[in-house]
């Protein structure tokens, strides 16, 4: 094997697939931008004019669904934490030979289509449904009560659908932490909420954030779930952008939008980073 | 003060209340799934799947009785197979290269593959509609599959990184001194080995994409996938059809993931 060979082997190896990322995903990222800083509609085609106004325009037309979004997102966000960590915890120290069978239950619902269990949701929770009809006639809630169309139902909808994600990381930071540390911990006098809070919640940690990374992005740009479970009360930022480029074609507000969401998720994904520590991102991301 | 260690439990109370409380998260989680599966069962007769009006097995009999909705499962299908072939290799490719080799640019591709995994979907979806629209092209079943493949190059490329990484390079280098050339070390000692992770990438791939909704809603014009069809369709109620489906489909990855566990049981290898 020759050296030139050895040096252009990982080369070769890497160019179909890289190719194939740089030119649909990078490429059309940077198209995107080009787009949202164009004037012109699809007949009489676009101009570059690095317009900013469109920026302007989109975000003070549409600030309410994105701080909307925002809101929803960091509560499901909270949610998911609170729902998974006990969960994941219980598996990882409690679990012994079941653990894999538990994992498996967590992710059984997950083998059905995501806009399916969506929906599935909006039959249990229909205002004389299944849930509610039998309440209702019992004298339990008052007629008029419904949950679809609420914040509470939409928010519910992200958090059901994202639990894995939560899930699963904090499962796997936990399950590396060696119990003898916990031990030490409870032979050097503290007490079990010590232990937990000194020894076992900062190794927890990196699960923690790699959790919220993969639930917060998600959940704040999702439309689904708004769109089945929510009303125009609950109109989030993803069903502006969605129908702006396909009912109404509106290209460049569209993209500035994408745009803004996106630049917006990685603040604050950044902000976060550098509150809890970058060495926490690295081991992320180097995973 | 001596308390009895449970199975690696440290000290810490509580076990019985978490136990239950997983539990009650478990049934929480599987509460819709349930339901959609028992609607197929329902002798509904208008359009509407709603309220429960009997036991019937015959939607069963008539999975296929809708001409669009089987031909959007057909496409969905179709996708997905080719998604997980060509993302497959692709995948591997790049996870073979990260894994084995140190070079110059791997940073790049490693940030990439990154961006990929942790970019919204829609803004991932959203992008590529510009590109198809900027450049003319029609959209339709390949640019679906091209968005697809797309997403799911970096999920397999991270698997098979793994994989490459626990690689025992000293049995390639045996075969090297007993004068197999790379080409022949590469399909008959590394593949092979590194094979059960390529095989998982590849599932993983045909997942994402036969569940894929976002995406294929932006890239998708006027061509309608499984996922699709039943959000056209939930204006008008989900004929009982699309809850079969859903059932076959699920019953399908259960026993696919059942499978795979039994035999990728730990103590097999090594």
């Amino acid at each position: 094997m020759s050296s030139t060979r050895r040096v252009l082997a990982p080369y070769l190896q890497i160019l179909p697939g890289g190719l194939w990322l740089l030119l649909f995903f990078v490429i059309p990222m940077v198209t995107m931008l080009s787009l949202s800083l164009q004037e012109g509609d699809i007949v009489s085609g676009y101009v570059f004019t690095g317009h900013w106004q469109t920026y302007v325009d989109a975000i003070t037309n549409y600030r309410v669904q994105l701080v909307r979004s925002l809101i929803y997102g960091a509560i499901t966000t909270i949610v998911l934490i609170v729902v998974a960590f006990p969960v994941a915890y219980w598996i990882a120290f409690y679990g012994g030979r079941r653990k894999p069978t538990y994992l498996f239950l967590l992710l059984l619902p997950f083998f059905v289509s995501f806009v399916l269990r969506t929906i599935s949701w909006r039959q249990i929770l229909t205002d004389e449904g299944m849930l509610l009809g039998p309440l209702k006639q019992i004298g339990l809630l008052p007629e008029t009560f419904h949950i679809l169309g609420t914040p509470a139902a939409v928010i519910g909808g992200l958090v059901y659908n994202f639990v894995p994600f939560m899930v699963l990381p904090i499962y796997v930071a936990l399950e590396r932490i060696d119990p003898r540390v916990v031990e030490a911990a409870r032979d050097l006098y503290a007490d079990p909420a010590t232990a937990f809070r000194k020894v076992i919640f900062p190794l927890a940690l990196p699960g923690v954030f790699a959790g919220v990374l993969m639930t917060f992005v998600p959940a704040s740009s999702d439309y689904v779930n708004s769109a089945v479970l929510g009303s125009s009360t609950t109109t989030m930022i993803g069903q502006v952008i969605q129908s702006q480029y396909l009912v109404s074609s509106n290209y460049p507000t569209a993209s500035a939008l994408s745009f803004t969401l996106m630049a917006v998720l990685l603040i604050g994904v950044f902000a976060y980073a550098k509150a809890l520590g970058t060495e926490d991102v690295m081991k992320v991301a180097a995973r | 003060m001596t308390t009895p260690i449970a199975s690696r439990g440290p000290r810490i109370s509580g076990g019985r209340a978490l136990h239950i409380y997983t539990w009650v998260i478990i049934a929480w989680l599987t509460l819709p799934v349930l339901i959609m599966i028992l609607f197929g069962f329902n002798d509904t007769q208008g359009r509407y799947n709603q309220t429960w009006e009997g036991f019937t097995l015959k939607w069963y009999g008539q999975v296929f009785a809708l001409d669009e909705l089987t031909k959007a499962l057909v496409i969905s299908l179709v996708v997905a197979v080719v998604t997980a072939v060509v993302a497959g290799a692709l995948g591997t490719g790049v996870g073979y290269a990260l894994g084995r080799h140190r070079f110059r640019g791997s940073g790049t591709v490693n940030l990439v593959m990154f961006a990929t995994m942790s970019s919204p979907e829609l803004v991932m979806g959203a992008s590529l509609l510009t590109l198809f629209v900027s450049l003319g092209a029609g959209l339709g079943v390949t640019t679906i599959t091209i968005a697809h493949i797309m997403f799911s190059i970096s999920f397999v490329a991270v698997v098979v990184r793994a994989r490459v990484l626990t690689l025992d390079r000293s049995i390639e280098e045996a075969a090297a001194d007993l004068g197999a050339s790379p080409w022949t070390t590469f399909w008959r000692i590394t593949f092979p080995i590194i094979l059960p992770a390529v095989a998982s990438g590849m599932m993983l791939a045909f997942a994402l994409s036969i569940d894929d909704f976002v995406v294929s809603n932006f890239t998708a014009g006027t061509t309608v996938t499984f996922p699709l069809w039943i959000w056209g369709a939930t204006r008008v109620g989900l004929p009982p059809q699309v809850n079969v489906m859903g059932t076959l489909i699920f019953m399908a990855g259960v026993v696919i993931a059942v499978v795979t566990s039994i035999r990728s049981r730990p103590g097999r290898r090594r």
